[in-house]
């Protein structure tokens, strides 16, 4: 329970994606315009985070790592070890998982689906996404539900980057800025002077 | 028909200042701000992205005709994990040091922004070999970039390139100190900004309103 609580405050504040790994800075600056479809798509990248981080961590443990496959089938496979696999499982069950959200929102709720649209199947690409899966693999959790943990919270953290800076954005059209930094030049200092601020947080521990 | 007509050495070119895929296309951000706070790893990186990009293009430009629509983005995934897959094996057999150092970043070259980005708005529509040039080109202008912010991180923060001291003891001596701040990751974003500025101060056409 103190583990699950200090990695979800952790990946939130000290590790977030945005600005101690820039992971989904793509989306990030393209999307931050306004604040109504940050959290639209924030909620969506997390929600897509939370659903993947499990499976994937369930593949890693008993399909990918060296005789993971030993402990259901048998020690015949002892020493089998597709770990260099798991570069393209992640991103096939990602890419999935994101069809899949896709066509159940389409179905079920069509309103949503309407005003997410274009972003829905860009989450697959988003570095945060499989940048998600890629540390959970690196920092061997020890349990699922940890992993799980972890998905939401690095989420949550992505959701309060964007959703900071598209609030940021919007002020934005009102200052005098020196032309050549318009737009992307400004977004990048903001972003900047942002994850100064949240490094207050490192070396946080419960 | 040469090799290089001019369409072509425009493809190639272009990528490295009036359409650079960093500071201009805004594609390939995440990676180029995480790897750079060394010279060489940004180096490698680049090698890496430039080596993918440019062969995932001629792979997708061979398929593009047979590719069924609906599902090219899962296609062009799976080419691209394929090929980052090759290439992180490669690192790890030959350059244990680097890999450490670009940990996940290595995988996450699938998701590099660059690689959607040009294989959806250029290999999709174009031959192999102007895919090939076009990847070359776009791989080379983020490597400029992802140099140029790692040359000036590694030198302001910590006094040496690629791993030698080059900021003389005396300057120590007379009470220079190293920015530690230039290693931290919010500097790589303002370091690129200021690259955007000096660029866009330059190239007065690129400016937004």
């Amino acid at each position: 329970m103190e583990l699950a609580l200090s990695t979800f405050v952790r990946s939130i504040f000290v590790e977030n994606m945005i600005f101690a790994y820039f992971l989904g800075m793509c989306s990030y600056l393209a999307v931050s315009k306004n604040v109504k479809t940050a959290l639209g798509l924030g909620i969506a990248v997390t929600f897509v985070l939370v659903c993947t981080l499990p499976i994937n961590y369930m593949l890693e443990n008993y399909v990918l790592t060296e005789g993971a496959l030993a402990k259901w089938l048998g020690d015949s496979f002892a020493t089998v070890d597709l770990s260099f696999l798991s570069l393209i499982i992640f991103i096939a069950i990602i890419a999935s998982f994101v069809q899949l959200v896709e066509m159940v929102i389409e179905k079920f709720a069509p309103t949503l689906y309407a005003s997410l649209g274009i972003f829905l199947p860009l989450i697959a690409v988003n570095c945060a996404i499989l940048g998600g899966s890629l540390f959970m693999q690196q920092k061997a959790f020890p349990n699922v539900g940890i992993a799980t943990v972890y998905g939401l919270g690095s989420g949550i953290g992505w959701l309060l980057a964007i959703l900071g800076m598209a609030a940021i954005r919007e002020k934005l059209t009102y200052s005098d800025i020196p032309k050549p930094l318009r737009g992307l030049g400004i977004a990048f200092i903001i972003t900047g002077l942002m994850g100064m601020a949240f490094m207050c947080f490192s070396g946080m521990n419960i | 028909m040469g090799l290089l007509s001019n369409k072509n050495k425009e493809v190639l070119v272009s990528p490295l200042s009036k359409n650079n895929p960093v500071i201009i296309q805004m594609l390939g951000i995440c990676s180029a701000l995480a790897v750079t706070s060394k010279l060489e790893p940004a180096i490698v990186m680049a090698i890496s992205v430039t080596v993918v990009v440019a062969f995932a293009n001629v792979i997708i430009s061979l398929l593009r005709n047979t590719i069924p629509n609906r599902i090219r983005i899962i296609v062009q995934l799976v080419v691209v994990a394929a090929l980052v897959t090759i290439v992180s094996e490669v690192l790890k057999a030959f350059a244990y040091d680097v890999n450490k150092q670009l940990s996940v970043f290595v995988g996450l070259i699938i998701t590099n922004c660059i690689l959607m980005g040009r294989l959806e708005a250029f290999a999709l529509g174009n031959g192999p070999w102007e895919s090939f040039l076009d990847g070359i080109g776009n791989g080379l202008g983020y490597g400029l970039i992802l140099v140029i912010v790692g040359f000036f991180r590694e030198l302001l923060g910590s006094g040496t390139l690629l791993g030698f001291q080059v900021i003389p003891q005396a300057f120590y001596d007379w009470g220079y100190v190293n920015n530690g701040l230039m290693i931290l990751p919010p500097m790589a974003l303002i370091v690129i900004a200021v690259i955007i500025w000096v660029h866009r101060a330059k190239n007065k056409e690129l400016q937004e309103n």
